[in-house]
């Protein structure tokens, strides 16, 4: 066999005819399965079957990782040709199989990261050696983005380590580091560096020379049993209950999974393969993986590296940042930006409230610690970064500055002037209030281009979502520093327009609203609740409200001036202040729409029933269901159409991120489509007559509706 | 045409696990016992039986492999003798007795023996898997869950309380301690072993001694699988407006696991006066319905309601009810849905106390009832039981 170099990877042939293939895809910036490298590869390697000179094949990478997956972007654009698809993934399979079958060992000698078609290309080889590097992990994706691994994972994964725990691999997309990997039985060997991982995978193929899979071995056993044997029979009827408990059946893939486990480990492999490959192509034709894939993975990328900034702004660095207020959003927002390696200058009325501000940090570094996810010097390499000051002047030579005080328009005001008066004119000062119109506030500013709005989302190191607000007099260069500087501390922008709410709280407030109007009108709270999370929405309307408290919706509703304009709002607000009234308020003070029992379960207050005299026949389920998620997208539409929202995509995003819009829709706006645009229209104009003027349909919904078109096509 | 019951037997009841006293009886041997007490009971010309129809629902190992013509050939009724064995999980004992006597209206056959027979200690419930649980296709869109989630579930929905479900379960088992002291279960016949010797000789499960405070403090059966393998959230996606499955049930207040056969002689009038037999029943109406397979144990009601109208008859025209007390909660809300006064259901105790052999179990309470009526002169019962995957089923009998 001759020694080839192209631009997916290299083979070389070694003194004891083992041929090594180093994967370095050239013209991509990581290794990906994709149909042209699964191509070229089979050649490879059936040359290699073919030549009695060639012992046995390594496979390792030339890049610093393996192969991270699949390349999405191919999946995306098969085609909707089922036939075509299923015949594609079949022949895959056939060659595979003559590789596994060849007669010939095949080793992985995994030196980086191998996930879904990565690391199933290793499940191809006879054996599987892993560098023991904590940087390296192995696992199967595919899930969450609505796929199951097609190219032969699902089906061996069991065979591998078990029904039980190959189900925990494909059913979540657990991820491992190789020592785990190794204890699954995942992988077969480690070793400690290159040489060693080469020296090995050679020593295996020369004491190996005909190797058989062990789902081709008559002799092999899945470990702890196969399908119906008593564990087996155990594991498959609690994944049921489980998967419906963590999917309520919005998600085909995690049942597909179930499926090609439960009825491929009843057949020859083989036919195993086939029956994976026919739900593949189910789940690659759905419309839920292709919502996750937008969404969930492609807007996410190019929110990630910024996509919404001004393009002809130039990068706008932070070293050292200022925060106004050293409360639980300041705190948060120090700890985020010093673990990006910011100076943060923390400032609060007293040195006391800052350095308690700043103590967050170390309490959340010593939970790392403890978790083994941080160490003693990166704590105080960070704490070092955090300056906790009650100066305002310390302001000075900040790049940028985000104030997080009070809600209190004259406070906001006070320390805009106060900090204004020492921060260099050319810098970038921000809000994070969540209520407040950035217009209103820039007000205050001498310089409202450079006043922007930088909502942050609590708790401020767990949530991945910021709401950039651009004002009426904010200009690009503002965009460009917030956005600069979301990408920096590793969360995703999205870019909006000033209005009252901005983006995301105005939409979930429909769905908190929307909520309370069906128990209003005599459907019990249970219903709500469980419909809502049915849905997929994390928690119920009832229950968030508890926890963002009732008394806050009251203060929103109070401090807007056109709160009495808004009769869905005049109607929240008496709900709101009748459970007031009756000490209902949210869950930190342990009674709102539920009942909190120390150290219990919370439970719906009874209270309930004599307020609003439910009854299970108010209103049929299908009409509950939509009016909670219609409701939050009919919002999100007018979000877009009124020029709050810059792009579908962000609308999309701001609701998955910000307020838990489940992902198999694709979002707020997306969910239009997912439910059929003219069905959703026909919906909320039934609505309308029926609940209200709130379910209105935009027109420029109705012309895309009547043309055929997609909410995508909104411009 | 019609259908008459001539008699029937059945087995007693032993604990279903392993030191229950007909562990070591196979199911062949019980199936069989009960058909030979039948033909000696009543000097049976045995050549004139066409079939014998057994209700089974685990049928593997022991049980597998047609166990009513298996046992047939045991009973040595003679070569003529067929036999068919049938699944309607906890209703086939019943079943078996309907498709009996949906034969005779027909004409097509003049005297079966139907039954139906269970030793679950020697075969596990689930042992004969199937789709329905395991198959992620099935299972996940149909909401499947366990019974006992069900049955908690139609506590949870209905307000039923822990006590509620204990007081039941209390009355259950003090009725059936009356019966037995006053020797009531007349049909009831003891297992014996090779030798003739009896193995066992009364109902193995019946506690007298039992208080509703000792069921208080038992340990719900289906929280653990309700919270772990997720059939909680199951139940709630299908019943949204149940904010909490309450575990009301336990093994104190749920059907014993047991073993046990039973038979009946079901045959045409003509059939009956060629052999000099007197019929006792004459089965009136034969019913099913079913709901969907998440509550899956409420299929009662509408079953009976059904087999009334087919009778032509009202629920206060029943003198006497049989259903089987699969879970307290189950019978609570049949006895509301038919309207059903408990002074008139499950007299000598049920399931809960006596046992619940699966495949045996209708043609046991269709045996029960017979003899109570009798015994109180009464005329007109219904026996009726609740189904896995959602089903009901009813029969309505009637003195000759």
């Amino acid at each position: 066999m001759q020694n080839i170099k192209n631009d997916l990877f290299q083979v070389e042939m070694d003194q004891d005819g083992i041929a090594i293939m180093t994967i370095d895809q050239l013209n991509n910036p990581t290794n990906l399965f994709s149909t042209h490298f699964i191509q070229e590869f089979i050649q490879v390697a059936q040359e290699a079957i073919a030549d009695k000179d060639v012992k046995g094949m390594i496979i390792t990478s030339g890049r610093s990782m393996f192969m991270p997956g699949a390349d999405l972007r191919e999946l995306r654009s098969m085609g909707n040709n089922p036939e075509e698809i299923l015949e594609g993934i079949l022949r895959v399979h056939q060659q595979f199989r003559s590789i596994e079958t060849g007669g010939k060992p095949f080793v992985a000698a995994i030196n980086g990261t191998a996930m879904g078609g990565g690391l199933e290309l290793c499940l191809v080889c006879h054996h599987r050696i892993v560098l023991n590097n904590i940087k390296i992990k192995l696992g199967f994706p595919e899930s969450k983005v609505g796929l199951l691994p097609g190219g032969g994972g699902t089906v061996k994964a069991p065979y591998l380590m078990g029904i039980q725990n190959g189900l925990m691999y494909l059913l979540q997309g657990k991820e491992v580091r190789p020592p785990q990997a190794l204890k699954d039985g995942l992988v077969d060997d480690l070793a400690e560096n290159q040489e060693e991982l080469i020296a090995k995978a050679k020593d295996w193929i020369l004491k190996n020379p005909n190797p058989v899979q062990p789902w081709d071995n008559k002799k092999h056993k899945i470990p702890g049993g196969g399908i119906w044997s008593p564990t087996g029979v155990q594991t498959l009827v609690g994944a049921a209950g489980n998967v419906t408990k963590m999917t309520h059946g919005n998600y085909p893939a995690q049942q597909y999974i179930l499926s090609v486990v439960h009825d491929g480990l009843q057949v020859k492999v083989d036919r195993a393969l086939e029956i994976e490959a026919r739900f593949f192509t189910k789940l690659l034709g759905s419309k839920e993986a292709a919502n996750m894939i937008r969404t969930g993975f492609m807007e996410m990328q190019k929110a990630k590296k910024g996509v919404a900034r001004p393009k002809t702004e130039p990068k706008y660095e932070i070293k050292k940042l200022g925060i106004l207020g050293a409360g639980m959003m300041g705190a948060g927002i120090a700890y985020v930006s010093a673990k990006a390696g910011m100076e943060v200058i923390l400032k609060d009325v007293s040195i006391e409230n800052a350095e308690k501000g700043k103590s967050y940090s170390s309490k959340l570094l010593d939970k790392a610690i403890s978790r083994k996810r941080s160490t003693v010097e990166k704590k105080q390499a960070l704490l070092s970064r955090i300056t906790a000051t009650d100066e305002s002047k310390t302001m000075a030579g900040c790049d940028l500055v985000i104030e997080a005080v009070f809600e209190d328009p004259a406070l906001k005001d006070r320390v805009t002037k106060e900090t204004e008066a020492v921060l260099g004119k050319d810098k970038i000062y921000a809000s994070n209030t969540s209520t407040i119109p950035i217009t209103l506030l820039a007000k205050s500013s001498e310089r409202p281009e450079n006043f922007i709005g930088i909502h942050f989302f609590s708790p401020v190191d767990k949530m991945p979502l910021v709401e950039i607000i651009v004002g009426e007099k904010t200009g690009d260069k503002a965009i460009a520093a917030a956005v600069d500087y979301t990408v920096a501390i590793g969360k995703i922008p999205i870019v909006v327009n000033d209005s009252r709410g901005f983006y995301t709280s105005r939409c979930f407030g429909t769905f908190v609203n929307e909520g309370m109007f069906l128990l209003e009108e005599g459907v019990p709270a249970a219903m709500i609740e469980n419909i809502a999370k049915k849905k997929g929405m994390p928690v119920g309307p009832l229950a968030v409200h508890d926890e963002v408290t009732l008394t806050l919706s009251k203060y929103v509703i109070e401090s807007n001036p056109d709160s009495d304009k808004n009769p869905d709002t005049q109607r929240s607000y008496k709900i709101i202040m009748d459970l007031i009234a009756k000490g209902r308020t949210a869950k930190k003070d342990g009674a709102g729409f539920y009942d909190y029992p120390a150290g219990g379960k919370k439970k719906l207050w009874k209270g309930l029933v004599d307020m609003f005299n439910p009854n299970v026949d108010t209103l049929n389920e299908t009409i509950i269901a939509k009016r909670i998620m219609h409701r939050q997208a009919i919002e999100a539409y007018r979000c877009l159409e009124e020029g709050c929202l810059r792009s579908v995509a962000d609308g999309d995003l701001g609701s998955v991120l910000g307020w838990g819009f489940p992902i198999y829709t694709g979002g707020a706006l997306s969910y239009i489509d997912f439910v059929g645009i003219q069905q959703f229209v026909a919906d909320c104009d039934a609505f309308t007559q029926q609940f209200g003027e709130r379910f209105a349909v935009p027109d420029s919904l109705r012309t895309l509706a009547d043309t055929g078109k997609s909410v995508h096509d909104y411009s | 045409m019609e259908a008459y019951i001539y008699d029937a037997v059945r087995t007693v009841r032993g604990k279903g696990n392993k030191k229950g006293a007909l562990n070591g009886i196979t199911p062949t041997d019980l199936a069989t016992q009960t058909l030979v007490n039948l033909r000696d009971k009543h000097d049976l010309d045995t050549t004139q039986v066409e079939d014998v129809i057994l209700g089974c629902v685990g049928q593997v190992m022991d049980q597998a492999a047609n166990i009513a013509k298996t046992a047939a050939q045991q009973s040595q009724y003679g070569d003529h003798l067929c036999g068919v064995t049938l699944n309607r999980f906890c209703g086939s004992g019943l079943e078996s007795i309907n498709q009996a006597a949906a034969y005779i209206k027909a004409g097509f056959r003049h005297l079966i023996v139907a039954g139906g027979v269970e030793s679950m200690s020697r075969v596990k419930m689930g042992a004969d898997g199937g789709g329905m649980f395991m198959d992620p296709a099935v299972a996940i869109p149909g909401n499947i869950v366990p019974q006992g989630i069900s049955a908690d579930l139609i506590a949870s929905k209905y307000g039923y309380s822990r006590n509620d479900v204990d007081e039941f379960a209390y009355t259950s088992q003090m009725r059936a301690a009356q019966a037995e002291k006053e020797s009531r279960y007349v049909s009831r016949i003891s297992v014996k072993d090779i030798n003739g010797i009896d193995v066992l000789s009364t109902d193995e499960n019946i506690r007298p001694s039992t208080t509703v405070e000792a069921l208080a403090g038992l340990n719900p059966s289906f929280a653990m699988m309700g919270s772990m393998a997720g059939f909680d959230a199951v139940a709630i996606d299908r019943y949204p407006e149940v904010e909490e499955i309450e575990h009301v049930h336990h093994a104190g207040n749920s059907s014993a696991i047991v073993d046990g056969a039973a038979v009946a002689l079901i045959g045409s009038k003509e059939a009956g006066q060629a052999l000099g037999l007197k019929p006792r029943f004459r089965i009136r109406a034969a019913a099913i319905h079913g709901t969907d397979p998440t509550i899956m144990l409420t299929g009662i009601g509408p079953a009976s309601h059904k087999a009334l109208k087919q009778a032509g008859m009202k629920p206060s025209d029943i003198d006497l009810f049989e259903i089987n007390e699969a879970f307290a909660a189950v019978v609570i809300k049949a006895m509301e849905d038919i309207g059903a006064d408990h002074s008139k259901v499950n007299v000598n105790g049920g399931a809960i106390a006596l046992g619940h052999p699966l495949g045996a179990t209708g043609c046991m309470l269709t045996g029960t009832l017979m003899d109570e009526l009798e015994r109180r002169d009464l005329n007109t019962g219904l026996v009726t039981l609740c189904i896995g995957g959602g089903m009901g089923i009813a029969s309505i009998i009637e003195r000759v």
